[in-house]
């Protein structure tokens, strides 16, 4: 076993439960703060990959904002120790049994594909080359995307201030 | 330093899949809008995950994933942002954020 296998695995094993917990968790509030470990510990997944400002974007935006909306807008809806109704059971088998026989398919397919190893030099993801790429109209550009983000993003904005105000 | 001589991208993939599809059942077994959420959030990151060892594994030469999923993050916001003013407004007018309670179009 060597440093970043037992990182991997650590982090991988953090993913899993916590996922698992915030789905199976009936008290919501508690959902909510395991699916703020399941972010935090993918963002340590993108810094092992080498993407140190994915995994900041990560951390910011997910653990700082998405999390801490989905908590205000539950205290805003139900109480602080109130339970979710446990699920009917026919919903219940048909969602173990979706979730069993999705997982197998891909997992065999996954495991039974060969993948081309990469074979051209890396470069490394930093911030200089992020950002001219992300300015960039060439080839490897990302200036239209950057744009319709925004866009996107005031819209969403006027929309949520419109569909959220006091009539 | 590149993982690919310590950990396949297989294993990836498959945690990944597991994330994903753990998301999936916290859509189908819930009727809570907030938790139907939380689960749609958890598909997401799977994706991101999928992008970002394509990227770092396969395509170590661009960015292609890397931006892919800056984007599909920033995307994510504003659903959220929506989803959870929807989530307010109709629990200010029906009183409760189940999906079974939720049955009239306009109120």
């Amino acid at each position: 076993m060597t440093g970043p296998k037992i990182i991997f695995y650590i982090l991988a094993a953090a993913i899993v439960v916590f996922s698992v917990l915030s789905v199976a968790d009936r008290r919501i509030l508690r959902a909510a703060i395991y699916l703020l470990f399941v972010l935090v510990a993918m963002a340590g997944l993108y810094y092992m990959m080498n993407f140190q400002f994915l995994a900041a974007v990560q951390l910011i935006i997910y653990a700082g904002g998405i999390v801490v909306l989905i908590i205000f807008s539950i205290l805003l809806t139900s109480q602080i120790n109130s339970k979710l109704d446990p699920p009917k059971l026919g919903n219940l088998l048909l969602g173990v049994i979706t979730a069993i026989g999705g997982i197998a398919i891909s997992a065999v397919t996954i495991v039974k594909y060969g993948f081309t190893p990469a074979n051209q030099p890396a470069i490394e993801p930093t911030m200089r080359t992020i950002g001219h790429q992300l300015m960039d109209t060439s080839e490897y550009g990302y200036a239209l995307p950057f744009e319709v983000i925004g866009i996107l993003l005031l819209a969403a904005l006027v929309g949520t201030i419109f569909i959220a105000r006091k009539t | 330093m590149n993982l690919s001589s310590e950990i396949p991208l297989q294993y990836m993939l498959v945690l990944s899949t597991l994330v994903f599809f753990i998301g999936l059942v916290s859509i189908i077994i819930r009727r809570n809008l907030i938790t139907m959420l939380m689960g749609i959030e958890l598909m997401l990151n799977a994706v991101n995950i999928n992008f970002v060892a394509f990227n770092h594994y396969l395509f170590p030469n661009r960015l292609e994933g890397h931006f892919f999923t800056m984007i599909i993050i920033a995307i994510a916001a504003a659903e959220a942002a929506v989803a959870i003013a929807l989530i307010i407004n109709i629990y200010r007018k029906v009183g409760t954020v189940s999906v079974d309670d939720i049955e009239e179009l306009k109120y």
